[in-house]
């Protein structure tokens, strides 16, 4: 079972890196917008920094909610969806390897790059270093509610803005954690208490959320 | 797992149009009624709140419609489930009767904490967790109809929504205890503690009796609902036919 995951995860790895302005694009969408929001608001030093955490937050919802759309489509197009709903090997396993693969190519860049971005709003390093914790632990969390919200509208045609609509509601525990740890640290706290919440949500979209997938996809092959 | 015999005929659009269409209008009455009733104790006789004066008594279109949109949500979710398990079309054309009447339950919630919020509060919206979870369930509740919208397909909108209320009933909790780590100002709940209740026994049974007639209302319009999806899921089979010829009045 192992072996067929990571078989998945590989091929789906390969896919991504031979398509690499694919994934380019949410880190910049990422980058882009938090810098935005700077330039809009007056950009004082407090200011940035109270806002800093909830900002870097929301821009990595919304960076890995761009990057869903596509999550699916190709493997749907091309048939190869197909094989593996059709195949031997248990088809939520397989949605946990996209979700995973979707993880590594979408989720890990955003936690890299956000301590570039933290530093433009003056965050201090306990506060940069809760944010990484946080992104690291929320973002696989997001990577699994957004492959439901995919597998959901995958034989739908205009589902950019209808994916946005399922998946953000249900995403808001893992934002509201994860900003709120970011900036608990910010004050000198201890974020203990969110990162074991962040955890214990990651363990259960962990169990339930591939189930859910995989009978989701199953709908937009019929 | 089989379905209890009784239930077997619940599987049948024919059967539940009629036994809907033969309820309807005894629940419709008899939830004027009590509303009637209900509207008459908590608008004239109960007294006036010593602090809200008579601004309280908006809690009788309040209370009832945030009770229903999560009643109807539960309802939609095990409707759906039930689909699904089952493969019974009848629950999935309950679960999309429902989501409307839910959706404006909760918008109708939202609606009248607002306007007592203001006098009340001072504001009209904060950020409690109370007013947040009922926020995300109108959202939840609007992304189940547009998903429902977006398909061609009759089976894969029923099963692609279904599965969406499953895991939204799994995440409301999560949502709700979330957002309470939030601190508070929406009051503590008031009539739970019947033994010593915090309101007097005149502005309760209103309450209570309004909060039935509400679910009765529900109901009824659930039911009528009902029969429109059941007749528009059907509109090719034989006894549809029938029914239209007979409703068609003779010139």
């Amino acid at each position: 079972m192992i072996r067929v995951l990571w078989a998945q995860i590989q091929r789906d790895l390969r896919v991504a890196y031979r398509r690499a302005g694919d994934v380019a694009s949410p880190l910049m969408f990422f980058a882009l917008v938090t810098s935005l929001v700077p330039l809009a608001i007056a950009p004082s030093r407090t200011v940035l920094q109270n806002l800093g955490p909830g900002i870097l937050w929301i821009g990595a919802l919304l960076a890995m909610l761009l990057s869903l759309n596509a999550l699916f489509r190709q493997d749907l197009d091309d048939g190869s969806m197909e094989q593996l709903a059709i195949g031997q090997h248990p088809l939520p396993a397989l949605m946990l390897a996209k979700s995973i693969a979707h993880w590594l190519v979408a989720g890990v860049p955003l936690v890299l790059l956000a301590p570039v971005l933290a530093v433009t709003y003056h965050l201090s390093a306990p506060t940069v270093s809760a944010l990484m914790i946080t992104l690291l632990l929320g973002t696989p969390t997001l990577s699994l509610l957004g492959s439901f919200g995919a597998a959901l509208t995958a034989g739908v045609r205009q589902s950019g803005g209808l994916l946005a609509l399922l998946v953000l509601p249900l995403c808001l525990p893992v934002l509201m954690f994860g900003a709120r740890a970011t900036a608990l640290a910010g004050l000198g706290e201890s974020i203990a208490g969110p990162l074991y919440l962040l955890a214990a949500l990651l363990a259960l979209a962990l169990t339930l959320l591939p189930l859910a997938t995989a009978a989701a996809i199953r709908i937009s092959l019929d | 797992m089989k379905l209890p015999a009784w239930l077997h005929k619940f599987a049948s659009p024919p059967h539940v149009y009629g036994f809907a269409g033969a309820l309807y209008p005894w629940l419709l009455g008899l939830s004027l009624v009590l509303m009637a009733v209900g509207f008459y104790g908590g608008l004239v006789l109960a007294p006036a709140d010593y602090q809200q004066g008579d601004g309280f008594r908006i809690i009788y279109v309040h209370v009832p419609s945030a009770y229903l949109s999560t009643a109807v949500y539960a309802l939609m979710a095990t409707a759906s489930a039930i689909g699904l398990i089952w493969r019974m079309k009848v629950a999935h054309a309950v679960a999309a009767a429902a989501a409307p009447i839910g959706a404006w339950f909760t918008l109708l919630a939202l609606m009248t904490g607002a306007i007592w919020g203001k006098p009340m509060w001072g504001t009209y919206w904060q950020w409690d967790p109370r007013l947040t979870s009922e926020l995300i369930l109108l959202f939840i509740y609007l992304g189940y109809i547009s998903l429902r919208g977006a398909f061609d397909e009759l089976g894969k909108a029923d099963r692609a929504s279904a599965w969406l209320a499953v895991v939204g009933v799994v995440n409301l909790p999560i949502i709700h205890y979330s957002v309470i780590w939030w601190s508070s100002i929406h009051q503590g709940p008031t009539i739970k503690k019947l033994g010593s209740p915090s309101i007097t026994m005149e502005m309760v049974w209103p309450l209570l009796l309004l909060i039935f007639a509400y679910s009765l209302f529900f109901a009824a319009i659930l039911l009528q609902r009902l029969r429109a999806e059941i007749l528009d899921r059907e509109r090719y089979s034989r006894w549809v036919g029938g029914v239209v010829q007979a409703t068609a009045s003779p010139t």
